[in-house]
């Protein structure tokens, strides 16, 4: 297709096309439709469900879900997968539970300490991924498995029971709580703060996304990596800070979680790698990397929390929420295939 | 036809004797040739003949084993593709260096994204990105309906003048294009070989890799001939004509070799050998045949022929 005077009215034709072409391609506009269906379909089935306490209900898990698969959503549209994202939420929890109440630190010290340590488990993954050029999927197992065993193995060693409790008895406890879980009432109903990180995680994490070199960098390297490199991206590093913000998100999650149940199970978060992937596919983020929205992702995360609870309170039984989820998926990703090709699709 | 009279003082870029190995391999030994301001180099071979290590070793990718690298009368080396960059080397990579699901205006300037704001605020300043990309496009003749379409959804001749236009903007002095027009139809090849023209009209030097002698004879200053990571000689245009180099390139003797088994075996080998001859020199009458020896450095031209080699024969193919 030359684009010379003559074809414009041609050109024109095309450009209108191209209009809802782009609208079809914005990577959370499947996720959207997916969550306004679902709040719909459980609104009509149940009243609690969309009350003010039903929301602040199907919200929370949606918020803890959502900070991390935000990160797992950029790290994927880098064309990486993190599969110990999920039991970091643990490790991170039990680090500053196991710190602050057998070592008797003060609460913050834990809590800045397990931060460093996930960004150096993030570091690690990115860096053997990185340097070895191995399948991330690989890498990260291997963390996965390694981190599993060490919560397990260090908490019952630590405590001689497969939990770390009494968090609200640490010194610093207090302020911990009014920041990672305090709830703040709107209207008469009180929501956790959680809400409020995972609405900052995903303006920030589309922000970057979108509007920062860095984000170009991300799309780039998960698009096509040597090519990137070629034209003088960093790719390494941005690969390495990508798997340093899933750890981050992660040691967020569990800080929040261990602060406001003020006891970590040695077996938390083991399961959720997955659940970040999905809530990420679901928004759009294709597996092979370059295309993904932090936006969509966070959708994902909400028509997770809403089916969750939604299944609660309409009365099923919960094991159809597993049914549903693998439906959405698959859903999600045929249409994300449709997407792909019809984006790449060349006029030669 | 003569080579333009080159300015006075040093070549933009001069290749002395450069070498490179990869364990046991000999990849690329002992090539020399110089880019001129305001001209084009054509790199020939087929495949495996190293231009692709001879392209690496110029845009910093990979580092020379042996040989120098003489820009504007200074010996350079390059530890990576950004320094090559920053030394006004922009090389537009076969695979383009291009995400297809990327917007236009995002590959534009990948790698170099302009910024706004400062502090935690600093940010891809995307509306001066998109206006750039628009009108740098536009001053190559590329009308481009929308710069937010993926670049997958481009032309192959159109991708490639994005990737031209791109390397032109950021200020290249010197343009190393690695086989622009390989995978293109007849017509987008002429697009691409206009853009090359219309880059050397505006004082680049440029380096065309490229296995097509059509497409490089037409453009080309200069002609470096590669063949199994040597050098088969460095002509400039008034040393060699289309035919020779296409007879060069197309592996003559090998070709004429074979043709001559053939022939000697009668019956229908006899009609291959007939159509091989043909098909690699066009109207050279196969029983005359050319010069047999493989090395022709400096050898006189097989005589330029009013009737070109034939298209669609072995040199215009991958």
């Amino acid at each position: 297709m030359t684009a010379v005077g003559a074809e414009a009215p041609i050109d024109e034709r095309i450009a209108r096309v191209g209009a809802l072409r782009r609208l079809l391609l914005k990577p959370e506009l499947g996720s959207l439709l997916g969550a306004l269906v679902v709040f719909v379909f459980f609104a009509a089935l149940s009243d609690v469900f969309r009350s003010g306490s039903g929301i602040a209900n199907w919200l929370d898990p949606a918020s803890t879900l959502g900070i991390v698969a935000v990160a797992v959503a950029l790290l994927m549209i880098g064309g990486e997968f993190d599969l110990s994202a999920g039991v970091m939420v643990g490790t991170t929890g039990l680090t500053t539970g196991m710190l602050s109440t057998y070592y008797g630190w003060n609460l913050w010290a834990a809590i800045v300490t397990s931060l460093l340590l996930a960004l150096a488990i993030g570091f690690a993954n990115g860096y053997l991924v990185v340097r070895t050029g191995l399948p991330s999927f690989i890498i990260t197992l291997g963390t996965f498995l390694m981190l599993q065993g060490l919560n397990l193995g260090v908490t019952k060693l630590v405590t001689d029971t497969v939990q770390v409790g009494a968090i609200e008895q640490t010194t610093g406890y207090e302020a911990a709580r009014t920041i990672f879980a305090s709830t703040v009432t709107v209207a008469g109903t009180s929501f956790q703060i959680a809400i409020l990180w995972w609405l900052l995680a995903t303006a920030v994490g589309s922000y970057v996304l979108l509007r920062t070199r860095f984000g170009n960098w991300t799309f780039a390297i998960g698009g096509d990596a040597p090519a990137a490199r070629n034209v003088g991206v960093p790719a390494r590093r941005t690969t390495i800070t990508l798997f340093m913000t899933v750890s981050a998100a992660a040691w967020l999650v569990g800080t929040i979680q261990a602060v406001r149940l003020t006891s970590v199970q040695a077996n938390t978060g083991i399961g959720l790698e997955l659940t970040y992937i999905v809530a990420a596919v679901i928004g759009g983020c294709l597996l092979t990397g370059g295309y993904g929205s932090v936006i969509g992702a966070s959708l994902g995360a909400l028509i997770f929390g809403m089916t969750s609870q939604g299944i609660v309170y309409a009365g099923w039984d919960a094991d159809w929420f597993r049914f549903f989820l693998g439906a959405m998926l698959l859903l999600a990703v045929l249409a994300n295939q449709f997407v792909r090709r019809y984006a790449e699709q060349t006029r030669r | 036809m003569t080579t333009p009279v080159p300015a006075a003082g040093p070549p933009l870029l001069e290749v002395r004797g450069i070498g490179k190995y990869f364990g046991s391999v000999i990849a690329l030994k002992d090539v020399s040739t110089v880019v001129r301001a305001g001209e084009v180099t054509c790199v020939l071979g087929d495949n495996g003949a190293g231009k692709s290590t001879f392209i690496k070793l110029l845009s910093g990718v990979f580092q020379p084993d042996e040989g120098e690298l003489v820009l504007n009368g200074e010996p350079v080396t390059f530890g990576t593709p950004r320094q090559s960059l920053d030394a006004g080397i922009a090389t537009v990579f076969q695979d383009l260096a291009m995400i297809p699901l990327l917007a236009i205006w995002r590959n534009f300037f990948l790698g170099s994204e302009p910024t706004k704001g400062r502090g935690p605020f600093r940010r891809f300043d995307s509306d001066t990105a998109k206006r750039i990309t628009r009108r740098e496009l536009a001053a190559m003749g590329i009308d481009i309906r929308d710069p937010d379409q993926p670049v997958g959804t481009l032309s192959g001749g159109e991708r490639q003048s994005v990737a031209i236009a791109r390397a032109v903007h950021f200020g290249a002095k010197l343009l190393i294009l690695d086989e622009p027009t390989s995978a293109l139809g007849v017509k987008q090849a002429g697009v691409v070989l206009r853009y090359i023209v219309q880059a050397r009209d505006r004082g680049l030097g440029v380096v065309f890799i490229t296995h097509n002698p059509h497409h490089a004879y037409p453009v080309g200053d200069r002609f470096l001939l590669l063949k199994r990571g040597r050098s088969l000689g460095d002509f400039g245009k008034d040393e060699i004509s289309l035919d020779e180099l296409t007879r060069l390139m197309a592996g003559g003797a090998e070709l004429e070799a074979l043709g001559h088994e053939l022939a000697r075996e009668g019956g229908p080998a006899a009609d291959v050998a007939r159509a091989l001859a043909a098909d690699r020199d066009g109207a050279t009458d196969p029983t005359d045949p050319t010069d047999p020896t493989d090395r022709s450095v400096g050898a006189p031209p097989a005589g330029a022929r009013a009737a070109g080699p034939a298209p669609g024969g072995p040199a215009d193919r991958r």
